[in-house]
């Protein structure tokens, strides 16, 4: 396997207009014949499945919900970035070219974040069109907030929705073609396998999650915008259905998997209550614009928050770093809460908590201001906890959020197997070790509207593709052993159930490959995970047939993969013998407990190439070169 | 549904304040409907826009009850599995109530003009004399019983009708929201009570 | 706390479908509703029964895939609030609860509380958008909306198409749904060029799934989790009726629309 990123020449400003002017473009008359395979319908995927059919593309588009529009990216809150200096604040496509790659502890390619950057205005304009209900300011024009760790207001937000407006902006768009039948939409399925003819992927194995049939669908390329696997964890702010499933079974064909260990812990969650719990509940990171972050100054101290008094009250992001305080990046905010309830300093149920306190702000500002700002988060929180912020600070915790590793991809998006492309989430491309709040919805919708479009038509205009039918044996094949594991899954007939079973992995994850890892404990979990994975496929109870809505099925599969996953992932970590962004390693950090990156010996992505289940998988590595950018340690000081 | 609704609605206030007449006296009241026979004279001949508004009435009628029938039969199909309850909060009586509410005022409205109009089931109908009738006819309290009864029907129908009527016409502007209820309701309680007063005048003795 | 369930089990679309009795002895007031579900069904798997189907997903109510009638309320008691978000602090201890799927002719049972609502996709497919082509668009500030045009346009995309309102609805109408949509783009600049094919198209579409009529309940708004007033139906209204009387939307079907 050959690591090549395709990255163009030139200065970093002209890269991407210089590339763009020299792709191949298809022929419009050959594009109808061109079908492209869309697996996803987030950001990413439905953008991408809308703009491939407004360009001619014979297009089909399969999600796992029942409708396009509930793809996970509906959840996001915060909002979206774009360097437009509407603020007039000094803000850049440099700007937020470098504050990309800091964030993400210098992990993350120039080229690709610089284009990010680029496109990120051109986004705002399109949701606008879209009639996304973007906030705007009494004059008429889009308001900004400042938003995740950056000192300019470049955020887009509509309320705290803002995946939810952008989601509904590209699946009104996706709506269209399918209504103008362009596009063909399969809910309610998922991709079990990918089809791989003569080293292109050339298709993808579907189970029907109505009647349980499994089928082909054969086409020309085949994008997977399938979104991250924080789900290894069991319990993250992901959907519950969200799952690695599609890019594991694709790695399995092929596609090399980038910084799998790069997972981003959100700090601020609302706490689990009990072992019923099924997920977590993120509050948006907007709220610690005017709230203040504390714990009790002393250990095991049970009174009520309103009761501790000011001077026994310990700020801790403020007091360790003066310059950002409460606005400190997410690894950080996130690590030092786990940090301080590690102490036994940690509040409410479990000592699982930190107190995220607006008192200050709600006297400051008024109450009628922070309800205007907050009001829906207040309500939420609310709901689900029965206090009121108003009342009494709420009691936040991290929890896994997001995934910045993913397949690996070159500068036009495909994974190592031709024709393959991943985008969003799937790939590992813009974020480094660590994302910056409100980018993801970014990577998501530049990677669907503005790249994937433009770069898959270099490969379509150039690839020799024969015509493939289903009665092809690799075709057969593939489907064949689709079937197999289905049914290998349902003929265990264990006694454990498989959420008892992720349930387990997913502590064990959190535990030894969480917000701090060490190599010890990575060790043992790797051991554990083999141990588990091997009871789950002599133990495992799956209720129910083949051929029918079987949710219990659906489950088992993901978790199957996860198992699998799980260990590379541990690898990864193992691997990388530094801490960089949400990469902590306790053996390699300050005095002060801060992060310790290794350039010398890791500034590279590592791609990880499959060998067989419980084989080592093999490491190829993409130097990073950095032209632009000093690589600075990250200070937020 | 609404524009049919909105004709006999106009209706029902016109023929309420024309009834009304009946408290100035058998003199008032008869030349009143006397009046709607030469209305438009010289121009039209007696009658003439009597049997014209009749018409169109009926017509109105017959278009708001098909309409009816249709939205009701596209409700039914519309779920063909029943909940086990549907725990109503929002709706109104007076909503739950259009439908066999129109039935009742429609078998009403039939006795009615057999009562009043064509006289075959009034217990001394004399033509012409229609503040005799209207008496004669009062006087029996299971008469005057069924009319209020009635006309409380026709109220909770004016008032689900009315404001419901401005929701599909789509003439409801948002700072109309909070009041549009409350004038309803207020309309058609009026009517009602007007309509209401009539008989109980007659079983009172007041009108005679 | 204790509960007694009755969940409606159907094995299949065409399959009758029947209450189910369990108790649920040992609920934590702190579970919400489907964590309920997820317990059931733990137990369930161990007794080597079938687990009870339902949709869900996000669990932090704005996905919208969840969704069942509890005790004659669609998402439940309280307002405002989705199945997933919805806590057992709601109900008494001892409660007894029938639940059931959503019921309508255009939302198909699938499987016991799982129901098909790809009708809500067919009505946008038919004209719930801005056509725009990627990489059109005109610089987003050089069109002003005036904030209470965008804050109005929100409420109403606030919608995350559940099926509350259909299933609220004494009569199945879906009119609430398709108000949201046709007033969140019909408020903004950007949505004026379709306005009245939009409305003319989605109606004309919801009619032909087979959602029942609106007569004015306003139960839809009571059951709605984002709290989406009636309003908007009037909005609706008042749109369908200038677009039919403009006749432009014949006119746009006569030329096949813009393709």
């Amino acid at each position: 396997m050959e690591l090549r990123a395709r990255l163009p020449a030139g200065p970093l400003a002209e890269k991407w207009e210089r590339h763009r002017a020299e792709i191949k473009l298809v022929n419009p008359a050959n594009k109808l014949k061109r079908h492209v395979i869309v697996v996803g319908s987030g950001l990413a995927g439905a953008a991408a499945a809308a703009s491939l059919a407004e360009l001619g593309y014979a297009v089909s588009c399969c999600c796992f919900q029942d409708s396009p529009r509930r793809a996970h990216s509906i959840a996001a809150q915060g909002g979206i970035n774009a360097a437009k200096n509407y603020q007039n604040d000094g803000d850049s496509t440099f700007r937020l070219f470098y504050d990309t790659i800091k964030g993400g502890d210098f992990r993350s390619r120039e080229a690709n974040v610089y284009r990010l950057a680029e496109i990120s205005a051109r986004i705002i304009d399109q949701c606008t069109a879209q009639g996304v209900p973007f906030a705007r300011e009494y004059g008429g024009q889009l308001a900004n907030r400042s938003f995740g760790g950056v000192q300019v207001s470049r955020t887009f937000y509509a309320r705290g929705q803002t995946g939810q407006q952008l989601l509904l902006g590209a699946y009104q768009s996706l709506a269209r073609q399918i209504g103008m039948g362009t596009v063909k939409m399969y809910p309610r399925t998922e991709m079990l396998d990918l089809v791989v003819v003569d080293g292109r992927a050339r298709g993808i194995v579907v189970r029907s999650l109505v009647d349980g049939a499994v089928t082909t669908h054969i086409g020309d390329a085949v994008v997977l915008a399938t979104g991250g696997y924080s789900n290894v964890y069991y319990l993250s702010t992901n959907a519950k259905g969200c799952n690695v499933t599609a890019i594991w079974r694709a790695h399995k064909r092929g596609a090399a998997f980038a910084n799998p260990c790069f997972t981003q812990i959100h700090p601020t969650c609302i706490p689990a209550t009990g072992e019923h719990q099924a997920k977590l509940t993120l509050m948006s990171e907007s709220l610690r614009n005017d709230g203040r972050i504390w714990v009790p100054k002393r250990k095991g101290d049970t009174r009520p928050p309103l009761e501790i008094p000011e001077d026994e009250r310990d700020y801790y992001l403020e007091r360790l770093y003066p310059s950002y305080g409460n606005l400190a990046p997410r690894d950080i905010a996130s690590r030092r809460a786990k940090q301080v309830c590690d102490e036994g300093r940690g509040v409410g149920p479990g000592s699982h908590g930190v107190y995220l306190d607006l008192r200050d702000a709600i006297a400051r500002l008024g109450h009628r201001v922070i309800a205007d700002r907050y009001g829906n988060l207040f309500e939420m929180y609310e709901r689900i906890t029965a206090e009121s912020p108003f009342e009494r600070p709420m009691r936040i915790y991290p929890a896994p959020h997001y995934t910045m590793g993913g397949l690996w991809v070159d500068y036009n998006l495909m994974t190592t197997v031709d024709g393959l492309y991943a985008i969003g989430e799937a790939n590992f491309s813009d974020h480094g070790a660590n994302r910056l709040g409100a980018s993801a919805l970014m990577q998501g919708l530049a990677d669907g509207y503005f790249i994937l479009p433009y770069t898959i038509g270099d490969y379509l205009a150039q690839a020799k593709l024969p015509p493939l039918d289903a009665s092809h044996p690799d075709v057969r094949r593939t489907e064949a052993e689709v079937s197999d594991r289905v049914e290998r899954l349902l003929a265990v007939g264990g006694r454990r159930s498989v959420d008892a079973f992720h349930r387990e992995l997913g502590r064990l994850m959190w535990d030894k490959c969480g917000m701090s890892r060490s190599a010890a404990g990575l060790r043992e979990a790797i051991q554990r995970i083999r141990v588990l994975r091997d009871e789950f496929s002599s133990d495992v109870y799956v209720a129910g047939k083949g051929a029918d809505l079987n949710q219990a099925l659906e489950h088992a599969g993901r978790v199957a993969d996860f198992f699998e996953f799980a260990e590379l992932m541990c690898h990864d970590a193992l691997h990388r013998e530094e801490s960089c962004g949400c990469h902590f390693r306790e053996e390699h950090q300050t005095p002060e407990g801060e992060a310790k990156r290794d350039d010398e010996r890791f500034g590279y992505v590592a791609a990880w190439e499959f060998r067989g289940v419980g084989e080592p998988a093999v490491l190829h590595k993409e130097p990073l070169e950095f032209e632009t950018v000093h690589l600075a340690q990250r200070s937020y000081k | 549904m609404a524009v049919t609704g909105g004709i006999l609605f106009v209706f029902v206030v016109a023929h309420l304040l024309g009834n009304l007449k009946v408290f100035q006296g058998p003199e008032h009241f008869n030349a009143y409907a006397e009046g709607l026979r030469t209305v438009g004279a010289p121009f039209f001949g007696r009658g003439w826009v009597l049997w014209m508004v009749r018409s169109v009435l009926l017509a109105s009628l017959f278009a708001h009850i098909w309409a009816a029938v249709g939205v009701t039969r596209a409700s039914w199909r519309a779920r063909p599995v029943a909940y086990r309850r549907l725990d109503l909060v929002e709706t109104t009586y007076a909503a739950r109530t259009m439908r066999w509410g129109g039935v009742i005022i429609f078998v009403y409205v039939v006795y009615h003009l057999l009562d009043l109009t064509f006289g075959r089931v009034n217990p001394s109908f004399v033509p012409g004399d229609v503040y005799h009738n209207l008496v004669a006819s009062f006087q029996r309290w299971p008469v005057s019983v069924a009319y209020i009864v009635a006309m409380v029907v026709v109220g909770l129908h004016c008032y689900h009708g009315l404001w419901s009527a401005l929701q599909t016409l789509g003439l409801h502007r948002p700072p109309t929201v909070a009041w549009r209820r409350g004038v309803a309701g207020g309309i058609a309680a009026a009517i009602t009570a007007g309509y209401v007063a009539i008989p109980l005048a007659v079983l009172g003795g007041v009108v005679r | 706390m204790r509960l007694t369930l009755h969940v409606w089990r159907q094995a299949g679309p065409r399959a009758a479908g029947r209450f189910v009795r369990y108790d649920v002895p040992d609920a934590s007031p702190d579970m919400s509703f489907l964590e309920l579900l997820d317990v059931l069904n733990q137990r369930l798997i161990t007794r080597r029964e079938e687990p009870i189907a339902f949709d869900h997903d996000c669990r932090e109510g704005i996905c919208g895939a969840c969704g069942m009638v509890i005790n004659g309320r669609p998402h439940g008691p309280r307002r405002a609030t989705t199945t997933c978000q919805l806590h057992l602090r709601s109900f008494r201890d001892g409660a007894e609860l029938w639940i059931e799927p959503w019921r309508a002719r255009a939302f198909p049972v699938l499987k016991d509380l799982v129901v098909d609502r790809s009708a809500f996709d067919r009505v946008i497919q038919a004209g719930g958008f801005i056509s725009v082509r990627t990489g059109s668009a005109p610089e987003a500030n050089s069109v002003a909306v005036p904030k209470q045009d965008a804050d109005l346009a929100m409420d109403a995309a606030a919608c995350i198409g559940c099926g509350a309102c259909v299933a609220a609805c004494p009569n199945a109408s879906a009119m609430l749904f398709v108000a949201a949509k046709v007033s969140h783009l019909g408020l903004l600049p950007q949505g004026q060029p379709e306005r009245a094919r939009r409305v003319v198209t989605m109606v004309a579409q919801m009619d032909a799934e087979g959602f029942g009529a609106c007569t004015n309940h306003g139960e839809c708004m009571a059951a709605c989790p984002k709290d989406i007033s009636i309003d908007f139906i009037a909005r609706l209204n008042r749109d369908y009726l200038k677009a039919v009387a403009s006749g432009k939307p014949q006119a746009a079907r006569a030329n096949g629309g813009d393709g």
